[in-house]
């Protein structure tokens, strides 16, 4: 029963995923979508980790691990571009 | 069963809070604010689903006593301080790189920064 | 040192899989620690790690100031968020505070916390150790830190100084 709820949640995550890529086409300035790109890495790591009870399967969880701090590591890279030291 | 109540009610407030960020995306009028909702909602809401995976891992142990619930345990809480420390980095950096970029906050009654740059003495 | 023995155990954790550790995954962890140990030493020759920050009362003192101050605070921002949302009533601005911290990791938990707290996200520090910071809504255009975010710059100053 409670798996089907995770299924669920995890399904309501995907969505508000694709809803959040409506800022990242159209914002009107770098940083906005800069902001809805982070926002989307920090959902996708979210249903990594529901996917991780649904599947039963650790192996969702490290790449939950490795997928935020690779997120991170492509957020800063943005934020120095904005900067205009790349 | 009493530990996967307590799942569902985490996964019910975690999906509370991240509408709030996508919401707060479209509803915010510039990029500091957007920042506010999109860091602080998401990262709580995604906490919480951190939280209901660890306590569903924790209820399945004690009915199973498998190990393998220890590891699922373990790594989700490894994923927890990773999104803790990095939410809040990435938010600094965006918020500072936009600022030297010269994107000035929308509507703000006050802006210190801008004052102590163009005096020039702070920052660089 | 430090450097080494924290990546080995973290290896050895993230590759425990319920029942024992094989050989060749500590031939392999103690590869990559020396890997990372040497990539630590060729970026930073000069940083030393202060002594200080392998006190356990620290780590403890740490693990409280998560689960208690920092959990609240968190707690209160997002409702006080959500309500913003919401009602739209926002007033932001950026404000400047000096809190008198010098070594870095203490400024950095300090601007990590006060991203997560209520109403306030750090855009800016500058070598004199003054935070800008930006408000969502104002009361008071020279804010006290109290103000702002209550007793953390004394719990980043205990914990990390």
């Amino acid at each position: 029963m409670t798996v089907h709820f995770v299924w669920f949640v995890a399904a309501v995550m995907g969505i508000l995923a694709v809803a959040v890529l409506g800022r990242l086409i159209s914002g009107p300035t770098v940083s906005d979508r800069a902001v809805a790109l982070d926002t989307f890495n920090t959902f996708v790591v979210g249903i990594m980790l529901l996917l991780a009870v649904g599947y039963d399967s650790v192996v969702m969880v490290d790449v939950a691990i490795v997928y935020a701090a690779l997120s991170f590591v492509g957020t800063m890279f943005i934020a120095r571009y904005i900067e205009g030291e790349v | 069963m009493a530990f996967f109540i307590l799942v569902i009610a985490a996964l019910l407030v975690s999906v509370f809070f991240n509408s709030l960020g996508a919401v707060s995306l479209y509803r915010f009028p510039d990029v500091y604010t957007r920042l506010h909702g999109a860091t602080k909602c998401t990262t709580f809401g995604t906490i919480f689903i951190a939280v209901a995976v660890v306590l569903y891992a924790v209820g399945r142990l004690l009915e199973s006593g498998e190990n393998r619930f220890w590891v699922l345990i373990i790594h989700t809480l490894v994923a927890m301080m990773v999104l803790l420390v990095t939410n809040a980095t990435g938010a600094h950096a965006i918020a500072r790189a936009s600022h030297r970029s010269g994107l000035a906050p929308a509507k703000a009654v006050v802006d210190r920064l801008e004052e102590s740059c163009s005096r020039g003495g702070a920052s660089q | 040192m430090f450097i080494f023995f924290a990546s080995f155990l973290m290896y050895l954790l993230l590759v425990w899989s319920g029942s024992g550790i094989p050989m060749i995954e500590v031939v392999i962890g103690l590869l990559m620690a020396t890997v990372v140990t040497f990539a630590y030493k060729t970026w930073h020759p000069e940083k030393r790690l202060s002594k200080r920050g392998l006190d356990p009362r620290r780590w403890f003192g740490f693990v409280a100031y998560l689960f208690g101050p920092f959990a609240l605070g968190l707690a209160k921002a997002n409702i006080d968020v959500a309500k913003r949302v919401i009602t739209g009533k926002i007033r932001p601005g950026i404000v400047k505070v000096t809190p008198a911290l010098k070594s870095d990791v203490a400024r950095t938990l300090l601007a990590d916390s006060i991203t997560l707290t209520p109403g306030t996200l750090t855009v800016d520090i500058d070598d004199a150790g003054a935070f800008y910071i930006h408000w969502l809504y104002v009361e008071d255009e020279n804010p006290s830190e109290e103000q702002l975010y209550g007793n953390f710059a004394h719990w980043a100053r205990r914990l990390a100084e």
